[in-house]
């Protein structure tokens, strides 16, 4: 495991690599969820209890699941960040915040559409969708705190230290949740779809689970490649004020 | 294809899924390109990040 | 340990001498609770039904208001310095300090929150309850607090920023005062939620100064 993340330790391997791999990533990303959309809506029967509206969770699931592996994703590389010093661990991590939050967004909005026609209300405060409402609020905070601290150094560790803290207690969050909500029964309880998952359900979600874990990687691949960018556009910056102070402007080409 | 009667939602929500796929797709790419631009800028400008004694040394990223 | 008492009695001498901000604290309590009913309606039965609910929540925000001050005033007189280069590890330090924060702070407004039940007809039985569930709880308050008030310590906006990363962290000691009162209101088992509860309690204590020590670590290379 170590070797394998050293060989992406040196940013500048790393952008070579990423830029080979990343047509085929998102071009694969593309193939599945083209594919996994036509198992959803062609493929996939109607669910039994409430119509053509359990389709929303060929989307729905699926971004839950990112919005949380991302979250996994961003602690995993706090972790490299300060106990094994990686280099391009901060890269992965700040990289990863924005688009986490934008599946933990897509999740609580999907899951809300999908809540009016089958339970009669935008919002209910079931455990699962209280629970993505809690994991979007702490991916606001990192990305909150992220941007209110100048030094970059700083800000990687204190956002690494607020992601460790976050992901140890995401479970005793969701475990708090499920009890409150045990005790607050909502009025109907959200099935997936019956009481066992059929095939021809679980395979298109499965497909779509997949195609936006593809996409996901695809993402934060350019995410990365694009901060590492900013990071030389930032050195250069400083080192032009360096030489200018200290009198060695170049002349600009004419 | 006929969804049902609920078909707003239906399409309300993969059409929000494909927004936001397609913005983050967007500013990713945007993004690249504003960064690229700005290093070709340095580069025919000269500046280099290690560029003398003088000069002091900057941090490498990451 | 003499030193971490040491320090924990420093911080409740300057916290007693500088007294505006449990006063303010208080204060902000009060108007917070005050504020509820006439946003909703003086239904005195609809207000005896959330009163436990909303005496919890305006405490977590009341705490939030002071919980900025835990380590500010000595970081910006260079005072954190010298504590963290003394014989207490940085980790008592910050322990201590929470702890400071929660005898100064947090078990006051655990005891106004009787009082201010009156404002929301909470029914007399309940009393008991809910003090004893937030004595058992505020630790966790303060502790994880404390872990908000490191990260934002030289952050901009920090007031606002600590609110926003701690209260999702309250959250398992929200949920489970609530239960524990339920339940010693009602037919369901007390030891469950009241465990839970103390577990939280105990494991913050515990971990929030590693990470809060962390935390000021970084800021004060």
């Amino acid at each position: 495991m170590q070797t394998f993340t050293q060989r992406f330790a040196n940013p500048t391997q790393f952008m070579g690599l990423s830029a080979r791999l990343l047509p085929w990533v998102a071009g694969l990303a593309a193939a599945i969820i083209a594919y996994g959309l036509y198992l959803a809506f062609f493929v996939a029967p109607p669910d039994y209890l409430h119509g053509e509206i359990a389709r929303i969770m060929f989307v729905h699931v699926p971004s839950a699941w990112m919005a949380m592996a991302c979250y996994a994703l961003i602690a995993v590389s706090a972790f490299g960040l300060l106990v094994f010093r990686h280099p391009l661990a901060d890269v992965s991590a700040k990289a990863a915040a924005p688009i986490g939050a934008a599946f933990t967004f897509l999740a609580l909005f999907t899951g809300s559409l999908w809540g009016k026609p089958a339970w009669g209300t935008y919002w209910v405060w079931d455990a699962r969708l209280t629970s993505v409402l809690i994991l979007f609020f702490l991916y606001l905070g990192l990305i909150a705190l992220r941007s209110s601290i100048e030094d970059e150094t700083l800000a990687s560790k204190l956002t690494a230290i607020l992601a460790l803290v976050g992901i140890v207690m995401l479970p005793i969050i969701k475990f708090s949740v499920d009890w409150a909500n045990t005790l607050h029964q909502p009025s109907s309880v959200l099935k997936l779809s019956g009481p066992t998952i059929h095939s021809s359900i679980l395979t298109p979600l499965l497909v779509m689970g997949v195609g936006f874990l593809v996409l996901f990687i695809a993402m934060h691949l350019k995410a990365m490649r694009n901060e590492i960018l900013r990071r030389r556009v930032k050195a250069l910056q400083l080192a032009e004020v360096a030489r200018a102070q200290s009198g060695q402007v170049t002349a600009p080409a004419e | 294809m006929d969804l049902g009667p609920n078909a707003p939602f239906i399409w309300t929500a993969y059409g929000m899924v494909a927004f936001v796929i397609a913005g983050l797709f967007t500013w990713l790419v945007l993004d690249g390109r504003a960064q690229q631009r700005r290093l070709a800028d340095f580069e025919t400008r000269g500046v280099k990040r290690r560029t003398g004694p003088e000069a002091t040394t900057t941090r490498s990223e990451g | 340990m003499s030193a971490f008492f040491t320090l924990v009695a420093r911080d409740l001498r300057l916290a007693v001498r500088q007294g505006g901000a449990l006063g303010t604290a208080l204060g902000f309590y009060l108007v917070v609770v005050a504020m509820l009913p006439l946003g909703l309606g003086a239904d005195l039965n609809l207000l005896s039904r959330i009163a436990p609910g909303v005496l919890w929540i305006a405490l977590l925000l009341s705490a939030l208001l002071s919980l900025g001050r835990v380590f500010e005033s000595d970081y910006e007189d260079g005072s954190l310095d010298v504590l963290a280069t003394g014989p207490l590890p940085l980790e008592l330090v910050a322990a201590a300090k929470a702890l400071a924060h929660w005898i100064s702070t947090s078990v006051p407004l655990a005891l106004l929150a009787p009082v201010l039940g009156i404002l929301l007809n909470l029914e007399l039985s309940a009393y008991p309850a809910l003090v004893a569930t937030m004595l058992i709880g505020t630790p966790a308050v303060s502790f994880i607090g404390a872990i908000g008030a490191a990260l934002t310590l030289t952050a901009r906006r920090g007031g606002l920023l600590i609110a926003l990363l701690v209260l999702p962290l309250y959250v398992p000691t929200l949920v489970f005062g609530i239960a524990a009162i339920s339940a010693m209101l009602g037919p369901d088992e007390v030891a469950p939620p009241l465990l839970i509860l103390t577990a939280i309690s105990l494991g913050a204590v515990v971990l929030g100064p590693l990470a809060a020590a962390a935390a000021l670590r970084t800021q004060m290379q």
